[in-house]
């Protein structure tokens, strides 16, 4: 169990930070609170930490956490990070992104950083909707769901990130949500310790727009339903399907011990250099 | 040293390594390719990095990453890739990481001409990423000085903390010559200013005389926030139109305090004369060649390399000699840069432009061709 009552303040940054720009309700304040516990949890040296972020409402994550921040360009934080791990593999390096960041305009990044197995972990904030531009179908929004741009309902097929993660050959692959922080804490911890690429998927309620364009309540509401939406992968295979049917697995569904990159590359360059 | 059988994109890749280039992230693309193959022979060899990222978007946020950790930094493309890595261009430029991107032209739009020269980059180069930024351009005409300029981009990078684009046209960086190069120890390097205050005390983006704010690494102790955004001097977003109107304008008057340093040009046999070429990259050598034949018909015509295409020389048409009267901007394109000469010529001199845009270079008679048909009319154009 992950330590409960840990000082965040010390990991945030006070001068013209704060309030935070996330809506009231909104679930990025809580994967925040999770990330800092992990963090600190495991020790790490604030010095020694970097979190580069994309662009969109989980991107103004790096603006509030006393690291080395890098917000980066929509869809582009994974090349970024892959960049300055690669060039300081010493830097523990989290990559905080949206899922329209992540899934549709870096898609191609987010399966070639997997395949290439770099030490990173990837955060990726799913609210199944583009938040921060004010509510447009994402390639994680429900077939059926309204967003502005799908007003008559969404026809499209949805992505399933940790689905994806793991076919592209990601070390390490989980999900949790904000209702439950215990476990989200946990994997969080686990997926940082983890040498490879990592993906936390987190579940996290938009109740300002995705909320009220498909009348799922108010932020305690939809915090429940993630309670009700969900069952852990532990417990799936001992229930019938029609109880599986709807429902979205959470817990760790990889966890390898394939090469990495750095490591990799350290090889080759002893390699290059007996030459 | 001893001479050396050179390709322009191999001189590319040694002036980088001698620089101190010690990342390259890169995506293959015809006619850049070689550079990209060397450096991936090379750097391991030495204990760099290189990377073979999955697009040129990918290649040029890998450079901007492992710049911020304290590596020097390179990527080599041409047209398409250069297009695709427009976005991050204008990132690096905004968040001020010094990085070179080297573009090997070919003929365009589009998927154009992929293994023939073209010149038609050159006003891409400055404005093809959104919004107001800074940019330095350098354009080579030899092997030789595709190695030089390598160097003074790597530099040039350091010392403004800002992208640089090396233009290269293919035909340059597809010649082969032979080059002596210089020593190592005679090659001038310059390395980004980093901060020595305690970190307490570091503002990342703080102005100072140069302009150019003091650089720390991640992972050197100052923890700091980097950002696309418009941002304060301690480098978080604003929107406060002070803050927003001093970062603009600081990033506009650091290149242009550095003009001095910056603009490069070559004159030749312009003392006399009455006619000039503007040229730049692979067109300098055949309008070299076709200044010395006028010469010897007894034309007074001379010529201004450019060897900065951006910011825009303009010094090189204001330092003409009084008595020159006409101006022949010969390039591989419809006439990006003899828009800028007419731009600040003022109406002062006659120019005029000799275009080539079919795949293959300007040959000396062609200039020679041109200026002649100019003299017969001169009543013709602006």
């Amino acid at each position: 169990m992950v330590q409960k009552d840990v000082d965040v303040y010390q990991y945030l940054r006070h001068e013209k930070k704060f309030p935070l720009m996330w809506c009231a309700g909104c679930g990025n304040g809580i994967i925040l609170g999770s990330i800092i516990r992990a963090l600190h949890g495991l020790g790490l040296e604030k010095d020694k930490v970097a979190m580069v972020s994309g662009i969109g409402c989980s991107g103004r994550t790096s603006t509030y956490v006393d690291l080395n921040t890098l917000h980066t360009t929509h869809g582009r934080a994974l090349t970024f990070a892959t960049g300055l791990k690669f060039a300081r593999p010493e830097l523990t390096t989290l990559v905080v992104m949206g899922d329209g960041d992540s899934l549709a305009i870096g898609g191609n990044h987010f399966i070639h950083a997997a395949r290439r197995n770099i030490d990173l972990t990837a955060f990726v904030y799913n609210n199944n909707i583009y938040g921060m531009t004010g509510g447009q179908v994402s390639p994680t929004t429900p077939e059926g769901r309204i967003a502005s741009t799908a007003t008559r309902g969404n026809i499209e097929n949805p992505f399933d990130a940790c689905r994806l993660a793991e076919a592209a050959g990601a070390n390490f692959v989980a999900r949790g949500t904000t209702y439950d922080t215990d476990t989200l804490d946990e994997i969080i911890t686990l997926a940082i310790k983890k040498r490879g690429f990592s993906l936390v998927e987190i579940l996290t309620p938009c109740p300002t727009i995705y909320g009220r364009y498909n009348r799922l309540g108010d932020a305690v509401k939809m915090l429940k339903a993630q309670l009700e939406d969900t069952v852990p992968v532990e417990e799936a295979g001992n229930l019938p399907a029609e109880e599986l049917a709807g429902k979205i697995l959470t817990g760790i569904f990889v966890d390898a011990s394939k090469p990495e990159y750095c490591d990799q590359y350290e090889g080759l360059l002893e390699r290059a250099q007996k030459n | 040293m001893e001479a050396k059988l050179l390709m322009g994109n191999e001189a590319c890749a040694e002036g980088a390594l001698a620089a101190g280039i010690r990342f390259f992230g890169g995506y293959p693309i015809t006619p850049s390719n070689e550079i990209c193959e060397i450096m991936s022979r090379r750097l391991p060899a030495i204990g760099g990095r290189f990377i073979q990222m999955e697009d040129e978007i990918a290649s040029m946020g890998s450079i901007i990453g492992a710049s911020i950790a304290g590596l020097k930094s390179m990527t080599a493309t041409s047209g398409p890739g250069f297009s695709l890595m427009q976005e991050n261009l204008g990132f690096a430029a905004m968040t001020e990481i010094p990085c070179v991107v080297v573009n090997v032209m070919r003929g365009g739009p589009s998927t154009g001409l992929p293994t023939l020269p073209s010149q038609g980059d050159v006003q891409q180069s400055r404005w093809g990423t959104h919004g107001d930024h800074p940019i330095i351009v350098l354009c080579p005409s030899s092997v030789r000085e595709v190695f030089d300029l390598t160097v003074t981009s790597v530099n040039l990078a350091e010392q403004f903390r800002t992208p640089v684009v090396l233009l290269m046209d293919e035909v340059i960086g597809h010649l082969r010559e032979k080059v002596v190069l210089p020593q190592a120890e005679s090659i001038e390097i310059v390395d980004r200013q980093k901060p020595t205050c305690p970190p307490e005390w570091y503002r990342p983006f703080e102005d100072n005389r140069s302009g150019v704010p003091l650089m720390a690494s991640f992972g050197d102790g100052y923890r700091y926030h980097i950002t696309g955004l418009t941002h304060d001097e301690m480098g978080f977003p604003t929107t406060k139109k002070e803050e927003v109107s001093a970062s603009t304008h600081r990033l506009h008057r650091k290149i242009r305090q550095g003009f001095e340093k910056i603009m490069l040009y070559e004159t030749f046999l312009t003392e006399d004369a009455t006619t000039v070429l503007v040229t730049y990259g692979s067109v300098t050598r055949s309008a070299k060649s076709a200044v010395l034949e006028l010469r010897q018909e007894g034309a007074k015509v001379g010529l201004v390399k450019m060897t900065t295409l951006w910011p825009f020389p303009r010094i090189v048409l204001e330092n003409l000699p009084e008595q020159v009267r006409a101006v022949f901007v010969p390039e591989l394109n419809m006439g990006q840069i003899y828009r800028e000469v007419v731009r600040v010529n003022h109406g002062k001199r006659k120019v005029r432009k000799i275009t080539k845009v079919d795949g293959e270079l300007i040959s000396p008679q062609e200039i020679i061709n041109a200026i002649k048909r100019e003299r017969i009319d001169g009543s013709k154009g602006r």
